[in-house]
């Protein structure tokens, strides 16, 4: 019990004190107002940063998807010279410290001259999350029923026709959960995007360069709506894994 | 069962992608450490003057020992923590399991930053901790150590991995057949030595894979420090963030990377190998 009140307590302060009139800081919280959520409402930085994350997530969820699913195909598959390896390799940007990711991927697009901006934040991210998009898909494929396929093959559909109709409909589930997974990591990420952005500040980083200037509500007015949106799309993800789950069982 | 076509077709754009967007960074990360900075140009002079310069100036060898010592404390307060919490739910949770394990998972998915924030908020001079020890009157004057410390980094990121680290234990926790522990028991066992000789070791493999994670991920850590840390909780990953930004020595802070990189890759090494022996056994 103790740990779970280690795990919330930062969370209930972060949203108690979205609502305090008196700002950040000093207890009790007193003067409960809703100040702090119209001052974010009017606040169009924030709601920049907002747009620019939501395409960035958008456009890293259908890259990784797209190269992760062929990735996790390969692997599940084909054989090929350095399989080995590319498995490793795909998975590294999980593994290692976001600061080595994001530096490798600044030293790239240094090196073909490449300007910063929103692009190249959607290039380190879609790239970065192939590795979330093929290990759930992989999952995913080892679970699924190859006979389907065969017979499918068999009954003299080409290939093509096969993976849409008997392939990519049977792994519908676990696209979407993967999808959602990389659409919530992206939205938060900052160790990659640190060193990838231009101008065009992502959320997190809007929110970064406030907290050096100092904190105020609105910062927790915020976080509690990102929060409110990740419990969300979160339970959201975990019907559908237990969904997936039991339709397996 | 599948064509030559349909392999090759699957498996080229990944592995182009991936070569180009991933290997090849990381591979220039690697050649830039050879390199030196003259007059504020980066030139090809391949040297290992910036490995020199590593492991003779004292100052890294700090930081780096400091970084270790954080990332350690980190990986041990998340054990504690994790540890007994999965446990718990393993064994002794019943019906209320699956809501507080969904219950431990949610933390896992709130931004890091907004944590980060959130500790901010509670431990600063003005924060909601002092604002409360105050109101309570146990302290009469803001106390200052607790942001801005090797402590608030350590605090921050085993409030950050404590869940992560918590998974992979209560995983392996869910595995043990429970036949095993009534035997133990009806075999004479005390409840710690049941422990001890049987749910310890078979929980060993979830243990070691958390406990790396939650190592491996605050060694490289850069935003702890700078949220909550102040001057005295620079760590390792800071040095390379400067090198690369103000300092502008791009081949010194590529060699301390590589340094990072290699400490990662030994590290999950050494624990893959052990984790086999130990399933082995």
């Amino acid at each position: 019990m103790f740990v779970f009140a280690f795990i919330y307590l930062p969370v209930v302060v972060l949203i108690a004190y979205s609502f305090n009139r008196d700002g950040v800081g000093g207890f009790p919280p007193r003067h409960f107002t809703l100040h702090w959520y119209g001052q974010l409402f009017g606040d169009s930085a924030i709601w920049d940063a907002v747009l620019n994350s939501l395409l960035v997530a958008a456009g890293s969820v259908a890259l990784a998807l797209t190269l992760g699913l062929l990735a996790a195909l390969a692997l599940d598959r084909a054989s090929f010279p350095g399989k080995a390896l590319f498995r490793r390799l795909v998975l590294l940007p999980l593994i290692l410290p976001g600061i080595i990711t994001g530096l490798s991927l600044l030293m790239f697009a240094v090196f073909v001259n490449a300007p910063l901006n929103l692009l190249t934040v959607f290039f380190g991210h879609g790239t970065a999350l192939i590795s979330v998009a093929t290990t759930e898909l992989f999952a995913g494929l080892q679970k699924l029923d190859r006979a389907q396929e065969e017979a499918s093959l068999d009954l003299g559909a080409t290939p093509w026709q096969t993976f849409w109709r008997i392939t990519l409909p049977n792994l519908k589930l676990s696209l979407i959960a993967a999808g959602l997974l990389i659409f919530t990591l992206s939205m938060d990420e900052i160790a990659v995007t640190f060193f990838l952005i231009g101008r065009d500040n992502t959320l997190p980083m809007e929110i970064w360069g406030r907290l050096r200037q100092g904190m105020t509500p609105e910062i927790n007015a915020i976080s509690t709506l990102i929060f409110v949106v990740s419990v969300a799309l979160i339970s959201i993800w975990y019907r559908l894994r237990t969904r997936t789950l039991r339709d397996v069982s | 069962m599948y064509s030559r076509a349909y392999k090759s077709l699957v498996s080229l754009p990944p592995l182009l992608w991936v070569g180009i967007f991933l290997l090849l960074p990381y591979a220039l990360m690697f050649v830039h450490s050879f390199w030196m900075v003259r007059d504020g140009f980066i030139v090809h002079h391949w040297n290992l003057d910036n490995y020199a310069a590593l492991f003779t100036k004292p100052v890294y060898l700090q930081v780096l020992l400091r970084t270790m010592r954080i990332a350690a404390s980190v990986t041990l307060c998340s054990l504690l923590l994790g540890y007994p919490l999965a446990y718990y739910l393993s064994f002794h949770a019943g019906t209320r399991k699956e809501l507080l394990y969904q219950l431990v998972i949610v933390p896992l998915w709130v931004s890091y930053l907004v944590r980060g924030y959130a500790w901010k908020t509670i431990l600063g001079s003005t924060g909601v901790l002092n604002g409360f020890l105050q109101y309570a009157h146990i302290t009469h004057a803001p106390v200052g150590f607790l942001l801005y410390s090797p402590f608030a980094v350590v605090l921050m990121l085993t409030h950050i991995y404590t869940p992560f680290v918590f998974l992979p234990i209560y995983a392996a926790l869910e595995t043990i057949p429970r036949p095993l522990l009534e035997a133990s028991q009806d075999l004479g066992a005390t409840p710690g030595k049941t422990f001890r000789r049987i749910i310890l070791p078979l929980s060993m493999p979830g243990l070691l894979a958390g406990a790396t994670f939650a190592f491996v991920l605050s060694l490289g850590d850069f935003l702890a420090p700078l949220l909550v840390g102040g001057a005295s909780g620079t760590m390792i990953a800071n040095v390379v963030q400067s090198l690369f930004g103000a300092a502008y020595d791009w081949p010194l802070g590529a060699a301390v990377s590589v340094c990072i990189l290699m400490l990662t890759l030994a590290l999950l090494f050494f624990t893959e190998t052990f984790e086999k022996r130990w399933s082995f056994k």
